[in-house]
């Protein structure tokens, strides 16, 4: 199929259709609105269903009824709309149903800004909702990855039996690339014979819970949620990595940030400077194990996010001490420079911080 | 010998864990004979609610969804627009449905969901030990309004059926009582009703069911039965309040 141009938002409906997708259930809120408006125009021409929910509590909800009920199905939000759904992304996580959702991330706290932003890394790939449970959580970094992984997503969805989040920000969801829709490596999807379809009179009645009353059962239940999280950090760990075996700093960033790190190191690499990059593209599981790449004698790692400083957590667990590391972010809907991601890592090389 | 009478179908053979003299069991037994006379339990899909029928998955012979707290009604849509030919149920109680699930059962009753949901009305909050419900009446006492409920403080209880009669979507609404044989009767001709009319993709249906709650109300099963028929049904009158060929 050839390159199409289109807006980040559109592109996110047009994989989700692609990925056999026919089930949307959303409420509107910036900057990720044109994403259920192209789901409205689109999923009826291929026998799908959009439902404007009341509220995305009730979105999450549906989505919760439709992929127990055996649908491919995804919702959209973004930061706030998110919170709101934690409720029914711990009960998905729970009753281990796969669906999509995606946060198109704004600036917070609170009612915050309509500004790109990506504070919502704790809320992601910590949980956000109630008990110890984890979603896949990409974070692409330009149009046709978000593509790929939304695609590719549905799939590790029905595989794992688990939600996966698609987390991007305003400015993935507002700009405009060319993408193609590839077909992506075929995976060994389980039956969904758990799904409620109706007995038909030839099996036992399924049914789609989270509640274990005897804690020996809910411990039980948690065992096995884990062993599942433990294979995901195993098999599906995706990072991009750049010149980290002789860099003398190394930058970790993630999404549109990243790309802003990427032309900082293009200028930096100019004037002779070695930096190197680590782009994890799974925030969870998060891709710890890269970390162990990096040159023994890199002078220090610099985070950068659009945040108060969330990823830096984890890339201090993945260096265990070895390097310093250091923390660049803009906050509120700001985004940071090229000159001031260069100014910081020439500090790090001149021994200044 | 002539069978007179056996346990339905639409119910699996387990013991439940409803508490002596309370009428979920009975309001049970209406549901499922109602999915079998039907014909529909094997294409049946139900969603339990948070409250005393939290179990209600355990319960009911036939697939089951257990939804988070008031939330039944739009796992239900989720279900229903995913297999529209399938029947779709929700059982709910007066706090799940009536207080945190208000705005799922009001918009789904608005789109005209074809889904029916049993609504158990005993005016308190059973499974978390006697809390104020949205439908406890006035000077009735609960754990959390130990002096019985004041008007001025946090208004009159809720009548659900009322309002929901006034929603176009809504195409059947009635309210029953299972106090005594006769109003037993007329509840599982009531819930039968409104199934068909899920059946025939008429719109949502909703019965709502007086019931009682010994355990918490503090009396004996025949006492609990009395006080619902002198206190609740003055304030929550029977009857039905809407049918399709009326609702246009």
């Amino acid at each position: 199929m050839a390159k199409v141009l289109m807006k980040g938002n559109e592109a996110i409906g047009a994989a989700a259709i692609q990925a056999g997708c026919r089930y949307f259930f959303g409420y509107p809120i910036t900057p990720q609105s044109e994403l259920p408006e192209y789901m409205a125009r689109e999923l009826p021409k291929v026998g799908g269903v959009f439902l404007q929910a009341e509220s995305e509590i009730a979105a999450i909800n549906m989505v919760y009824g439709a992929a127990g009920a055996g649908a491919r199905v995804m919702t959209s939000s973004s930061s706030p709309g998110i919170s709101l759904k934690q409720e029914g992304i711990s009960y998905l996580a729970g009753a281990e149903l796969p669906c999509l959702i995606v946060n198109i991330m704004r600036g917070g706290p609170g009612l915050g800004s309509i500004q790109p932003s990506q504070t919502d890394y704790f809320q992601a790939t910590r949980g956000g909702g109630n008990g110890d449970y984890r979603l896949v959580v990409y974070a692409p970094a330009n149009i046709q990855e978000m593509v790929d992984l939304i695609i590719e997503g549905f799939d590790v969805a029905d595989q794992y039996r688990n939600p996966v989040m698609i987390l991007g920000d305003g400015m993935i969801g507002q700009m405009m690339e060319p993408v193609e829709f590839k077909t992506p490596k075929k995976r060994e999807l389980p039956e969904k014979d758990w799904a409620t379809t109706g007995t038909g009179g030839k099996r036992k009645p399924n049914i789609i819970n989270s509640l274990y009353i005897a804690p020996e059962d809910l411990e039980a239940h948690n065992i096995r949620l884990q062993a599942k999280y433990q294979k995901i950090r195993e098999k599906e760990v995706k990072v991009e990595s750049y010149k980290i075996e002789d860099a003398d700093v190394v930058i970790s960033a993630y999404g549109t940030t990243s790309r802003i790190a990427k032309t900082a190191i293009a200028k930096l690499e100019k004037e002779g400077y070695k930096v190197g990059l680590i782009r994890p593209i799974t925030l969870w599981p998060y891709p710890y194990d890269e970390f162990k790449k990096i040159n023994p004698n890199c002078k220090g790692i610099l985070t950068v996010e659009m945040n108060a400083g969330q990823m830096v957590d984890d890339v201090k667990i993945a260096v265990e001490g070895k390097f310093p590391v250091h923390f660049y972010g803009r906050m509120g809907g700001m985004v940071p420079t090229p000159e001031a991601i260069i100014e910081k890592v020439k500090k790090i090389c001149g021994g200044e911080i | 010998m002539t069978i007179v009478f056996e346990r339905t179908r639409g119910l699996t053979d387990v013991e439940t864990h409803y508490c002596p003299g309370c009428t979920h069991g009975i309001i049970h037994r209406l549901v499922g004979e109602a999915m079998v006379e039907l014909g529909v339990l094997e294409k049946a899909i139900g969603v339990a609610p948070v409250g005393c029928s939290v179990f209600a998955y355990n319960y009911f012979n036939c697939d089951m969804h257990e939804a988070a707290h008031g939330r039944a009604p739009a796992v239900a849509t989720g279900i229903k627009r995913v297999h529209p030919d399938k029947f779709v149920f929700t059982y709910q109680g007066d706090g799940d449905l009536a207080s945190i699930g208000m705005a799922e059962i009001v918009h789904a009753a608005h789109r005209g969901e074809r889904i029916s949901t049993i609504f158990v009305n005993n005016a308190i909050y059973g499974m978390t030990g006697g809390q104020m419900a949205p439908t406890t009446l006035v000077g009735q006492k609960a754990t959390t309004a130990p002096g019985g409920r004041s008007e001025e403080h946090c208004g009159r209880p809720i009548r659900i059926s009322e309002m929901l009669a006034t929603i176009h979507g809504a195409k059947f609404v009635e309210r029953v009582a299972v106090n005594t044989p006769a109003n037993i009767r007329k509840a599982k001709k009531a819930i039968i009703e409104c199934f068909k009319v899920q059946l025939e993709g008429k719109g949502f249906g909703i019965v709502e069911v007086l019931s009682t709650c010994p355990t918490n109300w503090g009396m004996t099963a025949p006492e609990a039965m009395k006080w619902l028929e002198d206190n609740m049904i003055p304030y929550y009158p029977l009857g039905n309040l809407k049918r399709p060929e009326e609702a246009e």
